[in-house]
């Protein structure tokens, strides 16, 4: 399918052998950009799997067929934010925002949108507390409350196009360091913006650059941690489609304050668009000489490749990252020596994650002072969380930071779906933990969320109702860690594999009095004994719904129940008939025909016939079979 | 062995096992290492992976070490002078020699360079089958490495010209000042476990213990004082020697102790003959070998495990070996079988252990004076260790060699005595494998080892194999001017065209009824790695 | 060393030592104990046993002695209710996984999962549960894998790559079923030197022809030279009955401890039936028994006949590479002072 480009690219090929080569580059961007023009922007990253594509190609027939394609631009984005909704469209220049777009919706887009300028109703956003339908971005609640910095390309811009992003002051960063900073000045402006480390430690990013750039040993080298493996995160995946050039000047400025000749960007094999969109800006820099020896004509030499990992979680792990890309098996090793002294082939190195170098040019170029006006005293800036579960409003959120939960999943998030009441919330994905609803005005640090016995983490954030057994979660997470663990060390091999039986055999009504205490057992000793933060940090989620939902811990146990109704065991599966609210739903999903229900009485479940496939459970709004 | 001693005054490996580790450049040539050395092919492992050495390796065949080379040099078999002459060509030419060691410690070299003068280069590549700018590029990573050190075997002195190679090794050290230093050298890897002590030990024909002359009247008169009996100041015959001897009638009786030469020795059919024409054989062994079979009488010796005394490894280190059991026959210890024997004839030796033995022996031989059963436990000493408090030799020839001043000795390249034509088109080189030791006479022996390696096998390049149509592991007939043996055919993708290999472990298909006595005039060493066979597929 | 020292203190005491050494390397100089697992000689310190867990001054978390360099001024702690504790921890967690076989294992009385599990006396396990079941690798005869005793040290894998440079084996899978094999579990095929076995400290690697040969208590050890190649390694071998039962080799010799498999697996040939057991003369073709007596006053009368009638040079030796020393002072001073010929030789060249 051919796509009509917004506009000629620029010239390539010529390598550029000065600032003001580069200025001159991004003022023809600048140039050829016309504001007003007509624009379709649309998702082709994450909407992808709604049927993107498909939309996209009924978009071009319909502007060729109308007559119109010479007159409006096709821009293929990255992501929106707003993925409860795709495919999602974007109208330019009044920013319309269009969801759930289908095909067949195409020639009405062209038609009445583009060519008369009106709006089509039934594929604008409806606030139902409002009552109102809101067609533009900026008025939509998911949005409004938002702060997109780090994300401020993604869903605007071409990812492929790096005119896109120059238009956009991308590299100016770079160019502002490269003329007028030294490379401890930059360092210093790091430090001084309080950018902590936001692929989970938050550890301060510019104290890190300073140990890496005072460690004895040539050559050094940057990573990016691209390995982003925590269940239902996808917040540098995000970043990765949809502005990957934000990320690739980051490490530029890293590099030049490290003074580092390599680097690699380690990005997991499952991500395709991202690698896919990598590959482009990678070539597209190099082509240009922002990669390579003496760019833009300075004593400054960077060399960057892209290294896919096979899907290991614990690659995520600094010193498992670089075995593996030294092609080892991912195993952590244990620290120190520190991968600033001793890093990838034995020499000083520098990992950080993909937002945290998002961020690095946003603080160059608007200074240390501008960066810290947001968030709180010790965690400056926004923080990208993926927003997923039990929520309306699922998709990829940036807020600043001090932000609290409850505005987090109840404005931006749009509160709990299906009637049902919010439980907890998951944060930091397996080394997190869970906080309850009693917890939710906190505002969001790394320091207030580990008094809460959770971490910042990745930015991984999974909303939880009634309906969730904090006992499975717990469990779930268990599972993920035996099967993610590299197996070097005995707590994270063997203790994580005993706390999971017994969380299994919780679940399954086989729990012992002793249980809960041996499970807090098994928790301390892992977190003090682990070799890595894997291991250390696999007892949190354990830990935290210990620490929470005790009760629920306890009626498994004791009681045998489980009040979400989620593990199967437990069940009784019978109506209770004071919530029972007779309407009858679980009869017609019953595949078996084990329900029998006549209007305006209670239904009763015939358990000869059941087969505690949970369907009732599932559907039933008033959640009456236990 | 005879070349490094006029090169360097001694023989042996000039540098320790150890320090094999702390080169900065290897050249292995003519050795197998991690499958006939093991031990010291870790050493040159950890040199390349944990230190980060460099590695040249030279060998016709692809062996194990070419997987940690920095560079392989493929060259052809019984090539070896044309090769280092040439990378000394390349040294001299950029002017990479070390000229202070050349002029303080070494003789001859200018005569030396008339030769390498007057090569070309091409002419090299041509011979060897090495490009010239592998051939440069391994000179400069040997001559650039502060410690070069090298290692070769039997790759390079089982040659017609066996001698001439081992020259150009050591001609080589001396160009570039690589020996008398710790971890650079030139290093002979000896094959059997006490080679070396029985060299030292005087089992040589011309030298009595210690490498001293029997020509030398006054050594021979110290050994005749010492064992009160006129002896002969005529060298003695060698090995292959005495059974051309053999076969004209000049040897009549042969004694031969703990040897098969019915396997080892260069074509087999002509050892056969030579031992069937003796008047009377005698060989004393733990196993009725294929030597063993055609002796008049067999001497039930005991193993290495039933025995008390010393031996001598390939880095000169005198290590003490322990009796471990007790003979479950009436097998006896080679000593005291030599001793019965002796006294038997009229020749009382009174030795009631073997350290009385070796007592006397240290006492007679100048590199062993210091060495005794107390200091050898439990390290051993390196030789030359001339007093009782003296700590032993790590590497030999520092600030002076063994000789005074180091020789150059001008080596031309000279063929094969056996060149490959149209009736006998491929060199077969020979050589040991991992899972065996020599005639297999003890590790054909051991279950486990002869499970995991039961047979011969022919290795050969996929090229040659298409060409005759043959296919791994089916049989073939290997064919010399000398016999021929039936083994299967091993099939190897990177393998040298041309070339094909065997190993000589195998009674069932004998390497060495196909090999060459072709002899080095100087060391008397046969021609075991290189002669012309022809290969046929058998028809079904 | 370059001789520089260092001053630090362990558990209170101030001690002085050279650079660049690890805290466990510095521990074990003075003389205090810390178990360990995954540490081997010679190999890159690995940190995955934990039982080397130690305190240090400023330091909140236990730190692993085996991979930290000791600097100066460092506090260190060795013993600690804590550090107690973890070690105990640990060893429960590897019991809860191993099968309790030491009455049928090869290691026994030279494991030291084993010693510690009596030291610490655990007979009762807190969290028992699944067991990893066995999986053996059994097509070779040198080396029997039982993965149901291995502990995930990985020392095998780690001898095998840092020091034997082959790579034969190496982690597989992950979590609780995490195991040491071949790649795609192919058969094992490398050069079956046996370093595996010899650095596996408990019982999941054995020597196939060892087993169930005799218990280490039951056996007398001697040490020796290597038969073989001219490496001349050191051989302990460990004889029960008149038998050499297995092989081994002490690090601290030339050869490190390291062999190959003929030095560690090719001793047997000693206890072959083929070994000659008496002196054979041979009548019309055939081999008699005879006695020492007939058979050395035959050989010296054949020997004295030859030199009567044809000269002392028509008698000629080969002595031998495989025999010791003394054996071959003795037979070339036999060739040369009994029979009165230079005519000596051994395959010195072949």
């Amino acid at each position: 399918m051919k796509v009509k480009k917004e506009q000629k690219p620029m010239d390539k090929g010529k390598k550029l052998q000065s600032i003001e080569e580069l200025e001159s580059l991004q003022q023809q961007a600048f140039d050829r950009y016309d504001p007003l023009r007509k624009r379709v922007r649309i998702c082709m990253t994450g909407c992808l799997a709604h049927g993107a594509d498909k939309v996209r190609d009924a978009l071009v027939e319909e502007l060729e067929n109308q007559g119109m394609s010479k007159d409006i631009d096709l821009v293929e984005t990255g992501c929106f934010g707003f993925c409860a909704k795709a495919p999602v469209v974007a109208i330019d220049p009044e920013d319309i925002h269009y969801q759930r777009v289908k095909p067949e919706d195409a020639g009405e887009i062209v038609s009445e949108t583009l060519g008369k300028g009106n709006i089509i109703d039934r594929l604008v956003y409806f606030d139902k507390k409002a009552n109102k339908r809101l067609p533009y971005t900026q008025d939509i609640p998911f949005y409004k409350r938002q702060v997109k910095h780090v994300l401020r390309n993604c869903g605007r811009i071409d990812p492929k196009r790096i005119d896109h992003y120059l238009l956009n002051d991308g590299y100016k960063a770079l160019a502002k360091v490269i003329t007028s900073l030294s490379p401890e000045e930059v360092i210093e402006m790091i430090k001084k913006s309080g950018l902590r480390g936001r692929g989970g430690g938050g550890f301060r990013t510019g104290l890190k650059w300073e140990i890496c750039r005072r460690a004895a040993g040539s050559p050094k080298y940057l990573i990016c941690n691209a390995d982003e493996g925590d269940p239902g995160a996808f917040m540098d995946r995000g970043l990765l489609e949809g502005d990957p050039h934000s990320v690739l000047e980051g490490m530029l400025i890293g590099a030049y304050a490290l003074g580092a000749r390599f680097g690699y960007v380690y990005v997991r094999a499952e991500y395709p668009i991202a690698i896919d969109h990598l590959k482009i800006a990678l070539n597209e820099l190099k082509s240009l000489g922002l990669l390579g020896d003496n760019i833009l004509g300075k004593d400054f030499s960077f060399h960057l490749k892209l290294k896919e990992g096979a899907g290991a979680f614990v690659c995520g792990e600094e010193t498992a990252l670089m075995a593996s890309i030294e092609g080892k098996r991912g195993m952590p090793r244990p620290r120190p020596p520190f991968p600033a002294h001793k890093g990838l082939w034995g020499k000083p190195t520098n990992i950080n994650n993909v937002e945290t170098f998002g961020n690095v040019p946003l603080i160059i170029l608007n200074g240390s002072e501008e960066y810290t006006r947001l968030g709180t005293e010790k965690s400056k800036g926004t923080k990208i969380f993926a927003l997923a579960g039990r929520v309306n409003n699922t998709g990829l959120v940036e807020i600043p930071m001090g932000t609290s939960l409850r505005d987090i999943i109840f404005d931006i998030g749009g509160g709990i779906p299906k009637g049902r009441t919010f439980k907890a919330v998951q944060l930091g994905g397996p080394s997190g933990g869970c906080i309850p609803g009693d917890h939710l005005d906190v505002p969001i640090d790394y320091d207030s969320l580990i008094n809460l016995g959770a971490i910042m983490g990745s930015g991984g954030m999974v909303v939880m109702d009634s309906a969730n057994c904090m006992i499975d979660v717990a469990r779930f997470f268990l599972e993920f860690i035996q099967i993610e663990s590299c197996g070097k060390c005995i707590p994270c091999r063997i203790g994580t594999k005993r706390m999971l039986e017994i969380l299994v055999r919780i679940t399954e009504g086989e729990g012992k009095e002793e249980d809960i205490s041996l499970l807090k057992e098994l928790a301390e000793g892992i977190k003090i004994t682990a070799l890595c933060g894997l291991g250390q940090t696999a007892p949190n989620p354990v830990l935290s719904t210990i620490r929470y939902f005790l009760d629920e811990y306890k009626e498994h146990i004791f009681e045998k129940r489980c009040p979400a109704s989620v593990c199967v065991p437990l069940i009784k599966f019978e109506v209770n008939r004071e919530l029972c609210k007779k309407c009858g739903i679980c009869k017609k999903v019953c595949p078996v025909g084990a329900v029998s229900w006549e209007k305006k009485m209670p239904a009763v479940i015939d358990k000869n016939i059941c087969i505690k496939c949970k369907t009732c459970i599932e559907n039933c709004p008033a959640q009456a079979i236990q | 062995m005879a070349g490094l001693a006029t090169a360097f005054g001694s023989g042996a490996m000039t540098n320790s096992i150890a320090e094999i580790a702390g080169a900065e450049t290897i050249l292995v040539i003519g050795s197998n290492t991690t499958e006939a050395h093991p031990i010291v092919g870790l050493q040159v492992k950890k040199a390349v992976k944990k230190h980060g050495a460099k590695l040249i390796v030279a060998d016709p065949r692809p062996i194990d070490l070419t997987r940690l080379a920095d560079i392989w040099l493929p060259l052809k078999p019984g090539t070896n002078v044309a090769l280092l002459n040439g990378m000394m060509k390349v040294i001299i030419e950029e002017g990479l020699e070390d000229q202070r060691f050349i002029a303080e410690r070494t003789e001859g070299y200018e005569e030396f360079k008339k030769v390498i003068d007057a090569l070309d280069l091409e002419e090299t590549a041509q011979i060897t089958g090495v490009s010239v700018s592998l051939i440069r590029e391994a000179a400069r990573m040997y001559a650039q490495a502060e410690k070069a050190s090298i290692l070769y075997a039997m790759g390079i002195t089982q040659h017609s010209s066996g001698t001439g190679h081992v020259l150009s090794t050591a001609n080589l050290a001396m160009l570039t000042g690589n020996v008398g230093k710790e971890s650079a050298g030139v290093n002979p890897l000896r094959g059997q476990s006490n080679v070396q002590g029985a060299c030292d030990m005087g089992c040589l024909p011309n030298v009595l213990p210690g490498y001293q002359k029997v020509s030398d009247a006054g050594v021979l008169s110290k050994f005749e004082n010492k064992w009160n009996v006129p002896l002969s100041n005529k060298p003695g015959l060698t090995v292959t020697e005495m059974f051309h001897g053999a076969l004209t009638g000049e040897v009549k009786g042969l004694y031969v102790m703990g040897e098969n030469p019915m396997l080892s020795d260069p074509d087999l059919n002509k050892v056969k003959k030579a031992l069937e024409s003796l008047e009377f054989l005698v060989v004393q062994d733990i196993f009725l070998t294929e030597t063993a079979k055609m002796a008049d009488v067999v001497l039930p010796a005991v193993s290495f495990a039933e025995k008390e005394g010393t031996v001598t490894n390939t880095e000169r280190r005198v290590q003490k070996m322990n009796k471990a059991l007790e003979s479950t026959g009436e097998g006896k210890e080679d000593w005291k079988i030599i001793k019965d024997l002796a006294g038997a004839m009229g020749y009382a030796m009174h030795y009631p252990a073997a350290e009385n033995i070796f007592r006397e022996l240290s006492g007679l031989t100048p590199i062993y004076n210091g060495i005794t059963y107390e200091r050898i436990d439990p390290h051993g000493i390196q030789w030359p260790c001339p007093s009782v408090h003296h700590p032993g030799t790590k590497y030999l020839h520092h600030r002076r060699f063994s000789k005074g001043l180091g020789k150059f000795s001008p080596v031309e390249y000279t063929p094969p005595a056996e060149i490959v034509d149209d009736e006998y088109p491929f060199i077969l080189t020979t050589g040991r494998i991992l899972f065996h030791f020599h005639t297999g006479s003890m590790s054909r022996r051991v279950f486990s080892l002869n499970e995991i390696s039961p047979e011969g096998f022919l290795e050969m390049s996929a090229k040659d194999a298409d060409y005759l149509g043959i296919e791994s592991n089916e049989e073939v007939v290997v064919k010399s001017r000398r016999g021929k043996l039936k083994v299967k055919a091993l099939v190897k993708k990177n393998f040298l065209a041309g070339t094909v290999f065997l190993p000589f472990h195998f009674h069932e298909s004998p390497a060495n009824i196909l090999t060459n006595t072709a002899l080095d005039p100087v060391a008397k060493i046969p021609e075991l790695k290189v002669c012309a066979v022809k290969i046929e597929k058998i028809k079904k | 060393m370059d001789g520089k020292k260092i001053v630090l203190s362990i558990n209170g005491k101030e001690i002085t030592c050279g650079l660049n050494k690890t805290i466990l390397d510095v521990v074990r100089e003075n003389g205090i104990q810390i178990p360990t697992l995954c540490d081997c000689k010679n190999l890159a310190p690995f940190g995955a046993c934990r039982l080397c867990l130690v305190e240090i001054e400023g330091i909140p978390k236990l730190i692993t002695a085996c991979s930290t360099i000791a600097v100066k001024g460092m506090k260190i702690r060795t013993e600690s209710e804590r550090i107690d504790k973890s070690r105990r921890f640990i060893v429960e967690l590897l019991l809860s996984d191993h099968p309790f076989d030491c009455m049928f294992c090869e290691q026994a009385g030279t494991c030291p999962l084993q010693d510690l599990a009596y030291e610490y006396g655990m007979k009762n396990i807190r969290f028992p549960g699944e067991k990893r079941a066995t999986i053996t690798d059994d097509t070779n005869p040198f080396i029997e894998r039982d993965n149901s005793k291995c502990i995930l040290c990985g020392r095998c894998v780690r001898v095998c790559d840092e020091i034997q440079g082959v790579g034969a084996i190496g982690f597989i899978d992950r979590g609780f079923q995490t195991r040491i094999g071949t790649p795609f579990d192919r058969n094992l095929d490398c050069e079956f030197c046996g370093q595996c076995v010899a650095s596996c400290p408990v019982g999941a690697l054995t020597a196939k022809p060892s087993k169930q040969k005799g218990r280490i208590w039951q056996t007398r050890s001697v040490k020796t030279i290597c038969p073989y190649c001219g490496c001349g390694c050191n051989l302990t071998l460990h004889v029960r009955d008149n038998k050499i039962i297995s092989v081994t080799s002490d690090p601290d010799t030339l050869n490190e401890g390291y062999l190959c498999s003929k030095g560690r697996f090719g001793c047997d040939y000693v206890h072959h039936p083929d070994r000659l057991q008496y002196p054979l003369i041979k009548k019309d073709g055939q081999f008699i028994r005879s006695s020492w007596e007939q058979a050395l006053t035959l050989v010296a009368m054949k020997f004295k006949e030859i030199k009567e009638q044809h000269g002392n040079d028509s008698l000629a030796g080969l002595s031998s590479a495989k025999c010791t020393n003394e054996e071959n002072y003795l037979f070339q001073k036999f060739i040369r002072a009994v029979l009165g010929t230079n005519n000596v030789d051994h395959c010195a060249r072949l």
